[in-house]
């Protein structure tokens, strides 16, 4: 990867935050992963400055956003840009003590420009508030903000404990006996990790994996057994609530269990891409090094937190990078690197893989890369995964919720049961006939009854495919790389 | 059996029009209904049961399912079921060994693969191809959908339309209409449009064969629809089944559905838990559009102030000007004395037939006048301008624009913004100096506003006026977006299901339609952006609910005409004043009598954008060709003007090789490659290899691809790539389509990208195009690092015995050839700027990509401009001439950059204007436009936007490049 130019970048950045500020001013920062950016912030906030997470939405977000930019922007610009500005127009901030931070993840991809695009709509609004640039490509420096080497270690981990709450939070929640547990005990977690990060425990890396899996397998557990939908996308509508209409809380209200992998392995995915762009364009620079160091050791973080996670028995796993770049290989070229590239249908191959079969996946409408590796790739994940049931959901400020609802609910209504000796022999009277014959079976849950009948069965493809898929990848790596 | 005994199984599905209802017994049915609901929803579904329980005394298993039944059920607290999901269960109990079932609802289309591997798919929420869609055409053309289906069944021909959505093919089918093609033909396209669209949009690289049920209201009633189905998947009577409970299945799923999983209730209590689901009043949040009767008279008061002084006509003796609007749904028509009265006026529906409604106004123009009166001049304005001006010889012929604004200055001298909102388009100006400065046209996506209107009224069956009318005292306007006219149709459903009144959400409709034209038209960040003295015209306005919206979203008043309808019509007559010819031309009393024509359609032949014409010939003996995109289709001789897109496709056309002996190598001519093709076809020359080339874009090699497309919202440039890569083939050893995060660094930008499509498209292929991967070289390769390239290439063509060596040696005379290309371009570039300059001809640089010459994606908009008597160059020729100007966004894709230096050297050459090509669907272009917009305007340029798709209807295109060379004094 080529270093950007930064004489090139537009010259016109709008009034700087400087030193003096963080005493004077809020730092306003957009929705997006409430439990990664809760412990963030606090982070950030022990080193004097004062950032405060957004939660406003509503209509309101999306008509500001709809007014500011071009409409036919992504809508995760939309909805930041509307959620600053429906935030500051609310009278809770003083527009002179306010700034706003934005992530710049850099890239092929229409999203590097989103900060661009939130300060042209800012110089219009509100031109006095200064806009930070959070990124570690070294797109934009920022004197009154600076993310030090002791900041970024500490963002590392609240990113792996942030990693492992969401995945335990949404492991326990559809289980939990009493309703609101585990939300008390991410709470309660978050604020012991927030200490741990002041005292500085926080590096007591084991020891805080396992104390965190300690306090969600001490709630008590239905013992019910419900589908596993996973969540993949575009990382703004894949996470973040006000985008895509609370998806994780819609599919709990549906009898399942929601997904969200990590956003650990979007970070690795940007560090690796600078290595595979290496090995692609056949060069090696002192950041390619770099990259590979610190990839190796923060995977080896993942693979600790999963063995702590085995070893106590609870929970699942989180997915591990390395296996999801496996996963990769057999689908695509790593070399897709715009926007979540290569990521997003390695996520889909490995939720296959490990009992998530059933898949959404989010992406603003008439995303760029997403016609590559989102629905792109449909086909092929299916391929390798026959019964890989997926959809596809383009969220957008004019789509209504009952429509992308109903599409969802329609891949639910496709999870996978075992077949039933009559369907097997092709009679449906008889299926027909032989599911009334069981309603009292299938009356728990809220599920679509057919889908709650029984647990997913392993969802690996059959030998024969597995070796079809291997060779392709195989295929893949030998020729025409 | 007493009654209290018997039990049953009722499936109710509740679609986005009807309400089907089911009554199982055993797996009998025994009872069924099919009823439209017009949005009367839970009234409807009552009724039916009601109907159930009377007549069926007994206990009730019930389920829902539907569209509109997902809100209803939750509310009810009653059984739902996905619909697609129904379908499938009812599917297989009826019919086991069916393969694959299409269904076809009102607002829905769904394919259930029912063999190898079961599948399901519904339509996206930007498709079209529905009962919804039929209906609307229906509409358009002003039939009933049974009298379409029976118009269908005469058709001679069909015409390509789009069927990605409703929007689309109307503005396919509103110029065929106005170029007067047979009625018949159109209805066979129409059904046509519907076939592919659930081919290709539904299906996405699954073949549609074997046993195929057709399930679903539209596909049970409509016989036309039925054979258009049967005829492109190629079935056999055997195979493709129409089952007479086609448009119950999904009730009938219900029904299965309720008796495995529902409880058993009496009538009463199912009754009382749909009464329960009361609206939740939630809905509507806007304000009302009106407080009292008082407000709503003070406004119609102020409003009447506005208005034409008339006289009769059969008193008027002297000179007189008629002018016609001939617009795309209707044909205004006026005729003005010297002094500026109103003689006569007429404003209607074209019937779909615009030429015999204006001959008939002037008949009875001619009936009721005076013998002093003589019409010494008449113009023609609109969609239909060359139809009318030909077939009844009027004087001259303006473009909309310029009419309009000619009559919003007659009422408002210091008239600084006019907005127009007609049956189908939007069209904004601001005036600047006393000249149209900048142009805002409704694109081909938010099209539809005013006729949205019209559909949704004749949906509930009543008038536009009347269901306007509606929302005048509504009190909570439901809100329903801003977007294009297919989401608000689902965002409708959404307040209908949370229970707001028809007269809520005619004045929701009526805020959007404001909504849209503000923000998605003009998209003024605030209104106040507009102006000070705006004039509001067109049908759609003549609504007070609009009028009232218009003005509360602006906070300001503005001014309608009382004859805002007739605007363009009033500019057109008022234009034929200004320019009076010696003596008119216009036909006469005596002449038209005798007129009359027919209509035919024919291909040209004359180049390989094979245009379809619609080919007028009247009494007279005249004939009028339209549908032509040059002058050579329409009879005369092409005019040599300097055009650099037909250079560049001649000279990559040229480097095609003979074929021989050698192994052949495929090269789509798709996106890069219309730049890159000189380096790789020098490449593999150099190597002994002989390059194919993919034959030229065309609809039928778009079709062709079609099936394999995953995502239908992805550009159309894109698109056309899987019928490229398919033709090939067979024809080659193996194809070549290298992967490229990286561009050409031509300097100075923060990075050279190529976009994320392009980029990586032969990844989609791969997974995509059966059969593909094994015939694919598909290397990542950075053209920056020609020893990598070279490494590469060498890797992957080992197979072919290519050393590292021949492979280097090979791309260095590519490169050179690139080089040369590139070379060749800029001095073709120069020497066309150098005689447009000595010919004095105004010079238009088109803003695209390299790949944008294809007249398959740009549907010969050079040849257009030509014919309006411009010179045509490209980015790729100029843009060194500039360094990149400053902008406020990351200049990080090598073509976009190319455009930004472009527009930067354009704007310092007062003879050249830039017209910017935007593909439908381009997500870098919403970044890129407003930037060079703004360097435009800047440098007090002005900025053109042209927004091209699948579609190749040139319309809107035409007004801008027209108003675009009025405004610079070269109209």
């Amino acid at each position: 990867m080529k270093d950007p130019k930064k004489d090139n970048a537009p010259a016109d950045r709008g009034p700087v935050f400087t030193k003096e500020m963080r005493a004077t001013h809020t730092i306003l920062v957009p929705d997006m992963l409430p439990v990664h950016f809760k412990l963030l912030i606090g982070v950030l906030n022990n080193y004097g400055y004062h950032l405060e997470l957004l939660q406003n939405g509503g209509q309101a977000v999306k008509d500001r956003g709809l007014e500011s930019v071009h409409n036919d922007t992504c809508y995760p610009a939309l909805l930041v840009v509307g959620q600053f500005l429906d935030a500051l127009d609310s009278g809770r901030y003083d527009p002179d003590k306010v700034a706003l931070v934005i992530t710049q993840t850099g890239g092929g991809c229409r999203a590097s420009n989103y900060i661009h695009l939130l300060r042209k709509a800012m110089k219009k609004a509100y031109p006095q508030v200064p806009i930070i640039s959070l990124n570690f490509t070294g797109l934009e420096k920022c004197e009154g903000f600076q993310i030090t080497p002791p900041i970024l270690l500490k963002l590392l981990y609240c990113v792996l404990y942030g990693d492992l709450l969401l995945s335990l939070y949404n492991q326990t929640r559809p289980y939990e006996t009493e309703k609101g547990g585990a939300e008390r005990v991410l709470d309660a977690c978050v604020e012991r990790l927030l200490k741990a990060f002041r005292s500085g425990s926080f590096l007591r890396y084991g020891h805080w994996c396992r104390e965190l899996l300690k306090a969600f397998a001490a709630l008590p557990r239905t013992g019910e057994k419900k589908p596993k939908v996973g969540i993949v996308g575009e990382i703004y509508v894949k996470y973040s609530p006000l985008a895509n209409n609370h998806l994780e809380d819609f599919l709990l209200a549906e009898g399942c269990e929601p997904v969200l992998p990590g956003l650990l392995d979007f970070c690795l995915y940007c560090i690796v891409n600078g290595i595979v762009d290496g090995e692609l364009y056949d060069f090696k620079n002192a950041r390619t090094r770099l990259s590979r160091l610190g990839y190796r050791i923060i995977l080896r973080m993942q693979k600790k937190m999963n063995r702590l996670i085995r070893r106590q028995g609870v929970f699942e796993p989180l997915h591990e990078f390395d296996e999801l770049r496996k996963e990769a290989d057999k689908l695509l070229n790593q070399g897709v690197k715009m926007g979540e590239g290569w990521l997003i249908p390695a996520e889909m191959g490995l939720l296959c893989r490990t009992g998530a079969e059933n898949v959404v996946i989010t992406q603003p409408f008439g995303c760029l890369p997403n016609h590559i590796v989102a629905k792109g790739m449909m086909r092929r994940v299916k391929e390798c995964y026959p019964n890989a049931n997926l959809v596809a959901v383009d969220y957008d400020p004019g789509a209504t919720r009952v429509n992308l609802e109903n599409r969802i609910k329609l891949m639910l209504s496709n999870i996978r049961r075992p077949k039933s000796p009559a369907e097997e022999g092709g009679a449906a009277g008889e299926r027909a006939a032989g599911e009334k014959s069981k309603p009292e079976e299938a009356a728990g849950g809220t599920l679509p009854k057919a889908a709650a009948q029984t647990a997913p069965p392993p969802a690996e493809a059959s030998a024969p495919e597995r070796e079809e898929c291997a060779e392709a990848a195989a295929g893949r790596e030998r020729g025409q790389i | 059996m007493s009654n209290e005994q018997r039990h049953y199984e009722l499936g109710v599905d509740v679609g986005s029009t009807t309400v089907k209802c089911a009554l199982l017994e055993g797996d009998q049915v025994i009872w069924s209904r099919y009823e439209r609901h017009f949005s009367r929803v839970r009234e409807t579904v009552r009724q039916q049961l009601e109907t159930v329980f009377s007549s069926f005394p007994g206990k009730y298993r019930l389920a829902m399912t539907g569209s509109a039944g997902l809100g209803l059920s939750e509310q009810a607290g009653l059984p739902f079921v996905q619909e697609v999901f129904s379908a499938s269960l009812a599917v297989r109990a009826l019919y086991p060994d069916a393969d694959c079932a299409v269904e076809l609802g009102g607002e829905d289309a769904k394919i259930l693969f029912l063999t190898h591997g079961i599948e399901q798919r519904m339509n996206g929420s930007c498709a079209g191809g529905t009962g919804a869609f039929l209906d609307q055409m229906a509409t358009l053309l002003k039939v009933s959908t049974e009298e379409l289906d029976r118009l269908a069944e005469g058709a001679e021909k069909k015409y390509p339309i789009a069927s990605r959505c409703g929007v689309f093919a109307k503005s396919d089918i509103q110029p065929l209409l106005n170029q007067g093609a047979r009625k018949e033909d159109i209805a066979a396209s129409i059904f046509q449009a519907v076939v592919d669209q659930t081919v290709s949009g539904l299906a996405q690289g699954r073949k549609i064969e074997g046993k195929v049920l057709f399930l679903g209201g539209p596909l049970s009633f409509l016989k036309s629809l039925r054979k258009a189905f049967t005829d492109t998947l190629k079935l056999s009577p055997e195979q493709a089944v129409f089952p007479t409970l086609g448009p119950l299945f999904m009730a009938y799923g219900a029904a299965l559905y309720a008796g495995a999983n529902a409880p058993l209730l009496s009538g009463e209590d199912l009754l009382e838990k749909l009464d329960r689901a009361a609206p939740s009043g939630f809905a509507g949040r806007g304000e009302p559009l009106f407080e009292s009767e008082e407000d709503y008279q003070a406004f119609c008061d102020r409003h009447r102030q506005a208005d034409l002084r008339r006289r009769p006509l059969k008193d008027y003796a002297g000179e007189a000007f008629l002018g016609v609007d001939a617009g795309s749904t209707t044909t205004k028509l006026v005729l003005v004395s010297e002094a500026g009265e109103l003689l006569y006026d007429y404003y209607g529906d074209n019937l779909g037939r615009p030429l015999d409604v204006v001959a008939d106004q002037l008949k009875q123009i001619y009936a009721q006048a005076g013998p002093g009166l003589r019409i010494a001049s008449s113009a023609v304005t609109g969609y239909g301008e060359d139809l009318i001006k030909n077939g009844l010889r009027l004087d001259s012929g303006v473009v909309e624009t310029v009419a309009h604004f000619l009559a919003a200055r007659s009422f408002c001298p210091e008239v600084d913004f006019i907005i127009d909102i007609g049956g189908q388009d939007i069209k904004c100006f601001k005036i600047k100096n006393g000249a149209v400065d900048s142009i805002m046209l409704n694109e081909a996506c938010s099209s539809g506003c005013g006729s949205f209107l019209q559909t949704f009224a004749s949906a509930l069956g009543l008038s536009i006026a009347e269901f306007s009318a509606l929302g005048l005292f509504a009190r909570h306007p439901v809100e329903l977006g801003s977007r294009c006219t297919v989401f608000m149709n689902s965002s409708v459903k959404q307040a209908q299901k949370e229970g707001a009144g028809v007269d809520d959400i005619s004045a929701g409709l009526s805020v959007s339609v404001v909504k849209n034209a503000i923000y998605k038209v003009i998209r003024a960040r605030s209104p106040k952006e507009l102006g000070k003295n705006v004039v509001v015209q067109g049908g759609t306005f003549l609504n007070d609910a609009v009028l009232r919206a218009f003005e509360r979203e602006m906070g300001r008043e503005v001014l309608r005409p009382a004859c805002a309808g007739l605007m363009g019509a009033l500019g057109a007559a008022l234009y034929a004043k200004e320019h009076r010819p010696a003596r008119s031309s216009l036909m006469g009393a005596t002449e038209l009598e005798s007129f009359g024509y027919r209509s035919r359609a024919v291909n040209c032949q004359g180049c390989t954008a094979r245009c379809l014409l619609t080919v007028l010939s009247f009494t007279d003996g005249r004939k009028l060709i339209s549908g032509n995109r040059c002058e050579r289709g329409g009879g005369g001789e092409a005019k040599a003007l300097p055009d650099l897109y037909e250079w560049k496709n001649r000279r990559l056309r040229e480097l095609r090789q003979p074929p021989g002996e050698k192994i052949r190598v495929g090269i789509p001519m798709v996106l890069n490659f219309y730049e890159q093709l000189p380096l790789w076809n020098a490449f593999f020359e150099d190597l002994g290899m002989t390059t194919v080339l993919s034959p030229p874009s065309s609809r039928e090699l778009y079709a062709r691809g079609q099936h394999t497309i995953p995502s239908d919202t992805v550009c159309y440039p894109a698109k056309l790539v899987h019928g490229h890569v398919l033709s090939l083939m067979p024809e080659v050893d193996f194809l070549f389509y290298p992967c490229e995060s990286y561009n050409l660094d031509e300097g100075k930008t923060a990075n050279h990208y190529n976009c994320p499509v392009v980029a990586y498209y032969p990844e989609l292929l791969k997974a995509n195009v059966e059969g593909l991967a094994d015939k694919l070289v598909a290397p990542y390769l950075d053209l920056n690092r020609p020893a990598h390239v070279a490494r590469r290439m060498a890797e992957c063509l080992k197979k072919y015995g290519v050393t590292k060596k021949e492979a280097e040696r090979a791309l260095e005379k590519g490169f050179q050839a690139l080089e040369d290309y590139h070379a060749a371009l800029r001095a073709e570039g120069q020497r066309m700027i150098a005689e447009a300059r000595a010919r004095d001809l105004p010079i238009i640089v088109l803003l695209g990509r390299p790949y944008h010459p294809d007249p398959e994606i740009n549907h010969s908009i050079d040849k257009l401009i030509n014919s309006l008597g411009a010179a045509v160059l490209s980015e790729d020729a100029v843009f060194t001439l500039a360094d990149p100007p400053d902008l406020k966004v990351l200049n990080q894709w090598t073509y976009h950059a190319r455009m930004y230096r472009a527009a930067a050297f354009a704007a310092t050459q007062p003879d050249m204007e830039v017209v910017q090509l935007v593909s439908f669907g381009c997500g870098i272009d919403a970044i890129t436009s407003d930037e060079i917009r703004s360097v435009m305007e800047g440098a007090g340029r002005l900025y053109t936007q042209l927004k091209i798709d699948e579609v190749s209807n040139l319309g809107a295109a035409r007004i801008r490049l027209r108003s675009l060379l009025a405004a610079v004094g070269r109209g």
